[in-house]
């Protein structure tokens, strides 16, 4: 498989595509979906409406585990404490991204983050974003809290956090 | 769901989850609505940082390919897990629309039932089977599902009832086709040392076979179930089974469409070709019949499970074998066999043979 | 351990490129022909037939497997897909290979494909819906929000720097110079990698490997079959997998503890005891410059930490002690993501015959490792060759 042999293919450019020379068939997805949240993410997402952070203990490796789940996927149980977390913690990690979802750049960077909230154990992390900031100042370690959404804008989602801020 | 069925599991073979060896998981990113859904399989299997794949396809297909894993050596005990939440997905016609070629099919923007309307209209046109015959199938099915528990969709129906339904893609009626159901189900399998250690009654696979014929509308045969009767070839041959109308006490096919269990039946050879409709119509396929098709209520029944349907097969065939099937227990059944097609608009299968001996 | 054996007997693939004018069915062809051809089998030989592929949406399909399915050859045959994300590629020869090792199938053949460029407006938009519906998608992420988090710990927890990590995209990028089917082989320095833009840092531009459409082939078949098609038989010795918990914010990002797991299962079946001895050459998964070193240190091929000085040392160059990615890896020849894992196979089944050419890695290396990463960061596949 040597650097001579001649692999097939035709060499185009993206005129080419644009002006019509190559033909191409379009098709948009319509894809809709209801899931349902289940029990753990149900009372997680009701909790957040009332601005508080719930998580979940279980019995035998007293874990306190964000997002909280109906059963310890470590130790195979069902589990049933709930237990609220602070919302306010640690950076574990974060990066500094130009990209939106799209692959389309933004001016202003985001900083997603991995958050320890205070309350859960140790090496149970939290995605979410961190804002007010300059990513210059972002560090590993970074102490951070919630800036919520106002009561009434609240709906039961993750975006009632609106990002975490430095504090 | 996968959390409640695994467990179950578990406690039925008396094992935990650090006894399995590797897990396998049948789904697809469509229905999940999820890309790269087996992200999402291992914690509620108990299978975090052990070897888990996923199947995109039957969960039989699935089942196949830890049967195999086990039969390298390498592995001794597997779990399959499949679920099906048809209920999340609100537009599912459209997703199944998005399973056609998307230069020569989807633009003609026809709802996807038209593949089953095309191929019922073949298969009565080259059979001779009637749509009455059709209707006797769903009768049967969804009277059986009265005595299976877990089963969403029995009813007493006349065969009249099922012909006067709405017209969806003649022949096809409203009631030749199944409605979905949600459910998970988890079966574990071991290699035979551990089985016979392990449990009292294991339930031997004796044949696998499986097939895929072309995924073109156009050139498919349309009147046969070629891709069942290549996959039913190989799961005789591997069971030493010559005479399957004889040798097969139970069978659970995908009836998916009324029709598709009488094709079924002919591609595995347990009747001749146009004989099936007739069989139905005897009454020679009921749980106390010549040959028991479908006595879990099949797909009519119990609900379509989308690609874990193959394991609800499995499943009751399983049960069956072990005596363990209640109401609808098929008297002195030995061997059955498990057969599951992938749906519309593929022309995708596998049969397993099981046996208690 | 009286298993079956399995051997690679043939190999093929196609350019990883933007595709404008094949179909993926058409290129799933291309790379299982060229495959078959390459060790003179025809379809009719073929017992059964393999896919894999990691995402139905790129391309917009559902049930992508049955698509490709008569492209690969599988017509009318048994017929398998699966996916495990990114580590698929590797997982598709284990997956031939339970079916050869069973003692089901004599000759099976496995095909990995990936058409990413159908996706509008760009393939990394696919990506938001490998993200949890409910907590993590209305939050708008990309996969560059997520990865280079691993990174930033990675780093720190060895003490590396930009410089050093972006060595790999330097020696891979020119190693794919020499790869016919190649589509990001260049000469680069140190600088040149360090000074492109910062996509998410801090990762930058040239750290990342770019998506491409492809497909690879590989042919496997049994003992006795192998043995008469060809006098170079490649034995599977050694397979592994596994899967880490979907819940990625509890991990331990900084060290890929599922490879590490994969990596003993192979190492086990294959009855290595000291894989920095006894295996010669590594196609280890580089999407990033520093998964390459992350990942051959949770191969237990470098030890923790020591990477990044062993790849300034040159161990890992072609005419190194061990080399690495000789094949340019995703950074050179691109990134179709199941077809680059198995492309990885390919490199190393060429290699230890003797067939890559102006890259032939010199001194006759007779074990090789192939692995790949895959899903949420959480998916390693391992296949140890030996010839």
């Amino acid at each position: 498989m040597d650097k001579s042999v001649q692999l097939k293919g035709t060499a185009i450019r993206e005129s080419d595509i644009k002006e019509g020379k190559v033909l191409s068939t379009q098709w948009v997805p319509k894809a809709q979906y209801a899931w349902d949240t289940g029990v753990a993410i149900g009372r997680f997402l009701e909790e957040l409406k009332g601005g508080k952070i719930i998580g979940m203990k279980c019995a035998r490796c007293r874990r306190i585990m964000i997002p909280p789940r109906m059963f310890c996927e470590l130790c195979y149980q069902p589990c049933r404490e709930w237990v609220y977390l602070q919302d306010w913690g640690t950076v574990r990690s974060f990066c500094v991204s130009h990209l939106r979802w799209d692959a389309s750049r933004m001016k202003d960077p985001f900083l997603p983050s991995v958050i320890e909230l205070e309350g859960s154990t140790k090496g149970m992390g939290f995605f979410h974003l961190t804002g007010e900031i300059d990513p210059k100042d972002m560090k590993i370690g970074l102490k951070v809290k919630a800036v919520w959404k106002d009561a009434r804008e609240r709906t039961g989602a993750i975006t009632d956090i609106r990002y975490f801020k430095p504090v | 769901m996968l959390y409640e069925a695994a467990s179950k599991a578990y406690q039925n073979a008396g094992l935990e989850p650090k006894d399995i060896d590797g897990f396998v998981n049948a789904g697809e990113d469509w229905t999940e609505g999820h890309s790269i859904a087996d992200e999402i399989t291992p914690d509620q299997l108990g299978a975090v940082k052990r070897p888990v794949f996923t199947v995109n396809g039957d969960a039989m297909q699935a089942l196949i390919s830890a049967a195999m894993h086990i039969l390298t050596g390498q592995m001794n005990i597997c779990l399959v897990a499949s679920y099906s939440k048809a209920s999340n997905i609100k537009s599912l016609a459209n997703i199944t629309v998005m399973a056609m070629d998307p230069v020569f099919n989807r633009p003609l923007e026809e709802n996807p039932y038209f593949i089953a309307g095309l191929e019922m209209n073949r298969y009565l046109y080259e059979t001779g089977t009637t749509r009455e015959q059709c209707a006797q199938v769903v009768v049967k099915n969804k009277k059986n599902a009265l005595w299976n528990p877990s089963a969403g969709h029995g009813i007493s129906l006349s065969k009249e009832q099922v012909l006067d339904s709405p017209m969806i893609s003649y022949p096809l009626s409203s009631l030749d086709i199944s409605p979905h159901s949600d459910g998970a189900i988890v079966i574990i399998l071991a290699a035979a040392e551990r089985a016979k250690a392990l449990c009292q009654k294991p339930i031997w696979i004796e044949g696998m076979g499986w097939c895929s014929d072309s995924p073109s509308l156009e050139k498919r045969a349309w009147g046969e179930a070629v891709y069942t009767q290549i996959a039913a070839e190989m799961a005789y041959k591997m069971a030493g089974i010559s005479y399957p109308r004889k040798e097969i006490d139970l069978a659970e096919v995908s009836d998916e469409f009324s029709y598709k269990e009488l094709q079924h039946l002919e591609a595995l050879k347990l009747c001749r070709k146009g004989e099936a409709g007739f069989l139905v119509e005897e009454g020679a396929l009921g749980i106390s019949g010549e040959l028991a098709v479908n006595p879990s209520g099949g797909c009519l029944g119990v609900g379509s499970l989308l690609d874990a349907t193959g394991a609800q097969k499995v499943l009751e065939v399983a049960l069956q074998l072990r005596g363990e099937a209640g109401q609808r227990q098929v008297p002195n059944a030995g061997v059955g066999l498990a057969q599951s097609w992938r749906g519309i608009p593929t022309t995708s299968g596998a049969v397993l043979i099981l046996s208690n001996r | 351990m009286g298993m079956r054996k399995v051997a690679v007997v043939g190999a093929g693939m196609t350019r990883f490129v933007r595709r404008a004018l094949e179909t993926p069915k058409e290129l799933a062809y291309e790379a299982a022909k060229m495959a078959l051809d390459s060790c003179e089998l025809k379809l009719k030989d073929v017992d059964g037939v393999v896919v894999g592929s990691a995402v139905d949406a790129f391309d917009g399909f559902h049930m992508k497997g049955e698509y490709l399915s008569d492209g690969a050859g599988g017509w009318r045959k048994p017929f398998i897909r699966h996916s495990v994300g990114g580590a698929t590629g590797v997982f598709s020869c284990i997956h031939g290979w339970m079916h050869v090792a069973s003692g089901l199938f004599d000759v099976c053949l496995v095909l990995a494909e990936e058409k990413m460029s159908p996706c509008q407006p760009h393939p990394q938009g696919a990506f938001l819906t490998v993200y949890d519906a409910i907590l993590e998608r209305p939050l708008g992420l990309n996969l560059t929000w997520i990865v280079p988090q691993e990174m930033n710990l990675y780093m720190i927890r060895n003490g590396y720097r930009s410089e050093d990590v972006a060595r790999v995209a330097v020696k891979n990028k020119r190693n794919a110079l020499d790869h016919p089917a190649a589509m990001m082989g260049e000469e680069l320095t140190v600088q040149d990698v360090v000074n492109s833009e910062v996509i998410s840092w801090p990762v930058h531009r040239l750290d990342i490997s770019g998506t491409a459409d492809g497909a690879t082939a590989v042919v496997l078949a049994s003992e006795e079959v192998a043995k008469r098609i060809t006098n170079k038989p490649v034995w599977v010795d050694g397979v592994g997998y596994n899967l880490d918990t979907w819940y990625w914010t509890s991990r331990d990002l900084a060290y890929p503890v599922y490879v590490e797991k994969a990596a003993r299962m192979a190492y086990e079946m294959a009855g290595i005891k000291e894989p920095q001895k006894e295996i010669h050459i590594a196609e280890p998964y580089d999407p990033f410059t520093f998964k390459e070193l992350q990942n051959l240190e949770a191969l237990l091929l470098a030890d923790q930490g020591k990477a990044a000085q062993l790849l300034a040392e040159r161990v890992f160059d072609r005419d190194g002690r061990m080399p690495v990615c000789p094949s340019g890896g995703l950074l050179g020849v691109g990134n179709p993501i199941a077809a680059a894992a198995l492309m990885k196979v390919a490199e190393v089944f060429w290699q230890l015959r003797g067939e890559a050419g102006k890259r032939q890695v010199p001194g006759n290396p007779k074990t090789g490792l192939a692995q790949a990463w895959g899903d949420m960061m959480q998916a390693g596949t391992v296949v140890i060759l030996k010839i």
